[in-house]
């Protein structure tokens, strides 16, 4: 692979801008939020990261989506998270998930509006929580 | 405990992103049968007594978790960095910013892997807010230099929070490492 420069990123961006498919989904306020604190981190979000954004790549739901990272959410007990807010599904946190579950959330959330079980986890861990 | 240098690393500027940083900047170099890395920020600081107590395992500022116990980031660093027989130069000023270098020995057999180093830059171009990064990166051994700001990479492809600047900015990165 030969060093690329910046023009050539530009061309590449707008390569991409060309293919990109818009989806039957309302509106581009899909948000999908990856933790990164270092609990994310030592459990492995970079990996759940990089493949959320192929995933969302690949089914040309670029127009749709907005990808963002965060710190640690306080599901330490469960990391990688991932959160997913979008019109038509509950605002839901997904724990466990590790690079196919976050395909799996991609392909099943997103596109087929239907919650990914087993994955799901809304409060924060006990030593964060108020008793 | 994280598992490659990058990780030890995305985990540090990340501090750096929460301590409202504007410029932060990371060197990566391998030369010298040494991987030297550093992380400097400007953001808040932290003092004397702060930085301290950063290294210890049991200590976090309490702010973003109220009843969080626990700060690993830099511990799990120091932790690593035992093992392995590196060493490490801390230096915060409250209200100035942080400069955090570490070096781990090429060869060692505890050295942890460097890791996806193209994966680490953009990960850490990721978080949300107006932030500089700048990258310095070196391999004496490969021929590989170069820097990257994240700026210049903002205005090039658009805001990173889309899938395809994403995409497109990982190739980027990752050609920077061919030698």
């Amino acid at each position: 692979m030969a060093k690329m420069t910046l023009e050539q990123l530009r061309t590449l961006r707008e390569e991409k801008k060309g293919e990109m498919i818009k989806r039957d989904v309302e509106g581009k306020n899909i948000q999908i939020i990856v933790g990164m604190g270092t609990c994310g981190i030592a459990a492995g979000a970079k990996q759940t990261f990089d493949e959320i954004v192929k995933a969302i790549d690949e089914n040309s739901l670029n127009a749709d989506v907005i990808i963002r990272q965060t710190g640690c959410m306080g599901l330490c007990h469960v990391e990688p998270t991932v959160e997913i807010v979008m019109p038509g599904m509950p605002a839901t946190i997904y724990g466990r998930v590790d690079a196919p579950t976050a395909r799996e959330l991609v392909v099943r959330h997103v596109v087929g509006k239907t919650l990914v079980e087993n994955h799901i986890y809304d409060r924060p861990a006990v030593d964060i929580v108020k008793k | 405990m994280h598992f490659a240098i990058c990780d030890f690393l995305l985990d540090l500027i990340q501090n750096s992103v929460e301590a409202d940083a504007k410029t932060i900047t990371v060197c990566v170099a391998e030369e010298r049968g040494l991987l030297e890395a550093s992380v400097a920020d400007d953001g808040k600081g932290m003092d004397e007594e702060e930085l301290e107590r950063a290294k210890d395992p049991f200590y976090t500022d309490g702010r973003k978790h109220a009843r969080r116990k626990v700060g690993l980031g830099i511990p799990f660093l120091l932790q690593s960095l035992e093992l392995a027989g590196g060493s490490s130069s801390f230096e915060s000023r409250k209200g100035e910013g942080t400069t955090l270098s570490f070096s781990f020995p090429a060869d060692g057999l505890d050295t942890p892997p460097l890791g996806d180093l193209p994966g680490l830059i953009l990960s850490a171009m990721c978080f949300d807010g107006d932030y500089e990064l700048i990258v310095r990166r070196r391999n004496v051994f490969r021929a590989v230099e170069y820097e990257i700001s994240r700026s210049e990479i903002i205005e090039t492809v658009g805001p990173l929070t889309d899938a395809g600047a994403l995409v497109a900015v990982r190739e980027f990165l990752a050609s920077q490492e061919a030698s």
